[in-house]
């Protein structure tokens, strides 16, 4: 054998294309990977194929009309799109929510927001080869998507929130249901964590997989749970607190990094079990203390808010979403543009693809938890 | 500190270039010189009293008579935000890059190329982001018009009631 | 027929274009290409509660391998030409279901500029299902009309003889 072993054995560069039917779950994304054997060169993300013109379509439809169009932005977890397009109209119009119609929000987006969550965790589970978690997770889900359902009669694209409130008080009897979903929680999620957070498997695939730091978080902008992985304390329900958020007591978990790196995707999974607790804690409280009264606020069929504009924040499943319109003072909103999670993630892969296997590119795009409506909206 | 302190630091750091400041509730923001965007933007991020160490959202607005890019300053260590705009014109609208300083400005940038049809000057990758590398126009614009068809796929779907009716009449 | 009769119970005889239908409607084997909001809505379908592969509806990763292609969700322009790229893959025959109203007719996108209003500008559609988005109730309707259609189909049906186009 003549030569050494790297002149031999030296690989030509490939170009791989990976999408957008991929058959990983997060919708049409694709990728154009440059790879050395199996160890990536980079990952050029290529977005855009649901880009479905959202932000212009608001401007045809007016105020009132564009809140379904609000669900289709992140149709995972529709009720915090909901609540933020409704929160940036009250705060163009100075409206305020009667305290019962506080309460259905957070009831509703807390709920939803487990329900996110476990679909990204079984999403997770079925990337990373394992069939089981997915099952599990939404069998929960189902279970979600029954009391939301009852609640206001959809079980994905909710339209439940109006401007100034939400469209009905809670169903008779719902109150009891929802408590009795939330003793049944507690235990799955330690049993989903006995078979699968804390499966060596789980643990060797997703540890030391694509660390962030901290400083590259903020500087890409990433949010919410993302953000909150890499050791960076910040919870707009906390820290920018909105709604009725301050009434209730829940902690911001942040990543530890004790199963590998700070901010590698083990601590991006594990990120997303800790919260369906806290978000748990938040429901019991809101459950038992909900106030009586109303919980739609009089507000104008013909809805023209005053010229101006303004940016809202509201935590979503995926992150700190940010609502920016300008009125004009005419019926149609003049331009509206959402700020998403899920946009600022798939930013920072192609940095953070360098350097990792082919395979583990699914993890990282996994534990991210990017939905491509919100990247591309 | 309050978004009105932080433009009034900054007119007093940069004078002229910040050309006005709007206190229009409910959010305030601050007009600056295209030129001197980058500037501004450094001095924003990298002084210790301000810090704003994470651009939240950068877009851009047409106004029919101008283009506005609008961006959403945020501290992680003090938690407070400002918002800065600069003003283009609507022919040929450019202003240089900020994504030496933020790095998430690099999407928004190509986002706001490939919407509203600002160029960025010293961008690294400006490139379509959304919609096909072969689309006419930039949809964002308040006179962009629809094409007919896309690649042999016709982009309107005739309403079943305007079919019918068509149909009655023959 | 007097056959029947003649044989024991174990026996069953049948046409073979029914047999060969009834092989194929009980393996149909789909592509997992899940496009906006209905694909969630696919995926809770093969989930635990309706449970889809109890007609032998299965997920497959390639087109190459399947027979059913689910359009789930909004068909973006620049996706239209992938998705005629992925139909002129799969082997024949194959069928197409469209889920929810973004892929029938544009639904509520249809004042968007960059989605196809109705996915059979690009391919031929066998089943519409309506819904915003369907349940998996209304896509596994939607899956049996499917079957039923299968089943009509003819293979072996000998052409037309000469004679007989004569007269």
């Amino acid at each position: 054998m003549s030569g050494t072993a790297e002149q031999t054995l030296r690989a030509e560069e490939m170009t791989l294309n990976m999408g957008p039917q991929h058959p990983s779950t997060h919708g049409v994304l694709r990728f154009v990977i440059r790879a050395d054997g199996e160890v990536l060169r980079e990952a050029v993300p290529d977005v855009g194929y649901l880009h479905r013109s959202i932000e212009k379509i608001a401007e045809k439809v007016g105020y009132h009309g564009f809140m379904p169009y609000t669900d289709r932005v992140d149709y995972v977890c529709a009720m915090f799109t909901n609540q933020g397009w409704g929160m940036a109209c009250e705060k163009l119009a100075g409206i305020e929510v009667p305290r019962r119609g506080e309460y259905c929000r957070v009831i509703a987006a807390e709920f939803n927001r487990i329900a996110s969550h476990l679909l990204t965790v079984g999403v997770l589970g079925m990337d990373i080869g394992a069939m089981t978690p997915f099952l599990h997770a939404l069998r929960e889900r189902e279970m979600i998507n029954d009391l939301i359902e009852e609640l206001c009669g959809a079980r994905l694209t909710f339209n439940y929130m109006r401007i100034g409130g939400v469209a009905w008080d809670l169903p008779p009897g719902w109150r009891e249901k929802a408590l009795a979903y939330l003793e049944h929680l507690d235990p799955i999620l330690d049993e989903y964590n006995a078979l699968i957070s804390y499966n060596k498997i789980c643990i060797q695939r997703l540890a030391n997989v694509a660390p962030i730091s901290r400083e590259d978080a903020i500087n890409y902008n990433l949010a919410g749970p993302n953000l909150r992985a890499c050791g960076v304390k910040w919870d707009v329900r906390k820290d920018l607190p909105y709604s009725v958020y301050p009434d209730f007591e829940f902690d911001v978990p942040i990543g530890h990094g004790q199963w590998g790196t700070l901010g590698d995707s083990m601590d991006r999974y594990m990120m997303r079990i800790y919260e369906m607790k806290e978000s748990a804690k938040i429901l019991r409280q809101a459950l038992t203390r909900m106030p009586d009264g109303p919980v739609l606020a009089k507000v104008v069929r013909n809805f023209r808010p005053l010229a101006g504009e303004c940016q809202v924040r509201v935590e979503s499943a995926r992150g700190d979403q940010g609502w920016y319109v300008v009125s004009d003072g005419s019926g149609y909103p003049w331009r509206v543009h959402v700020r998403t999670g899920s946009f600022a993630a798939m930013g920072i892969i192609q940095k953070l693809s360098r350097g990792l296997m082919i395979a583990d590119l699914v993890v990282l795009i996994a534990s991210l938890d990017v939905i491509a409506p919100e990247i591309d909206r | 500190m309050e978004p009105l302190q932080i433009y009034e630091r900054l007119k007093e750091r940069f004078g002229e270039r910040v050309l006005e400041t709007v206190e229009k509730k409910p959010d305030p923001f601050a007009v600056v010189d295209p030129g001197a965007l980058v500037e501004i933007c450094r001095y924003l991020c990298d002084g210790p009293e301000l810090a704003m160490d994470c651009l939240s959202n950068e877009t851009g607005v047409d106004y029919k008579d101008h283009i506005e890019v609008v961006y959403h300053l945020f501290s992680y260590r003090h938690r407070h935000g400002a918002v800065l705009k600069v003003k283009l014109p609507r022919e040929n609208p450019q202003v240089a890059t900020v994504e030496g300083v933020w790095k998430s400005a690099n999407w928004m940038e190509r986002e706001i190329f490939d919407l509203v049809g600002v160029n960025f000057e010293g961008h690294s990758d400006l490139r379509r982001i959304l919609m096909p590398e072969d689309w006419p126009g930039h949809p964002l614009r308040k006179d962009f018009v629809e094409p007919q068809e896309y690649h042999g796929i016709a982009t309107v779907r005739e309403s079943p009631i305007v079919r019918l009716d068509r149909q009655k009449k023959k | 027929m007097p056959l029947l009769n003649s044989l024991p119970d174990y026996v069953l005889t049948t046409k073979t274009d029914e047999l060969i239908n009834w092989m194929r409607k009980s393996s149909i084997w789909y592509m997992l290409f899940g496009l906006a909001c209905c694909a969630i809505e696919l995926m809770h379908t093969g989930g635990p509660r309706a449970d889809i592969e109890r007609f032998g509806v299965t997920p497959r990763a390639s087109a190459r391998q399947s027979d059913l292609m689910i359009i789930a969700g909004t068909l973006t322009l620049k996706m239209a030409l992938r998705t005629r790229l992925l139909y002129d893959q799969m082997p024949d025959p194959k069928y197409v279901i469209s889920m929810g109203s973004c892929s029938n007719c544009g639904g509520l996108f249809q004042l968007a500029y960059s989605v196809c209003d109705g996915v059979d500008k690009v391919l031929p559609v066998d089943v519409y299902v309506p819904g915003c988005p369907p349940r998996p109730e209304a896509l596994t309707e939607g899956l049996l009309k499917l079957q039923e259609k299968i089943m009509t189909e003819r293979w072996l049906a000998k052409a037309p003889r000469a004679k007989e186009q004569a007269a």
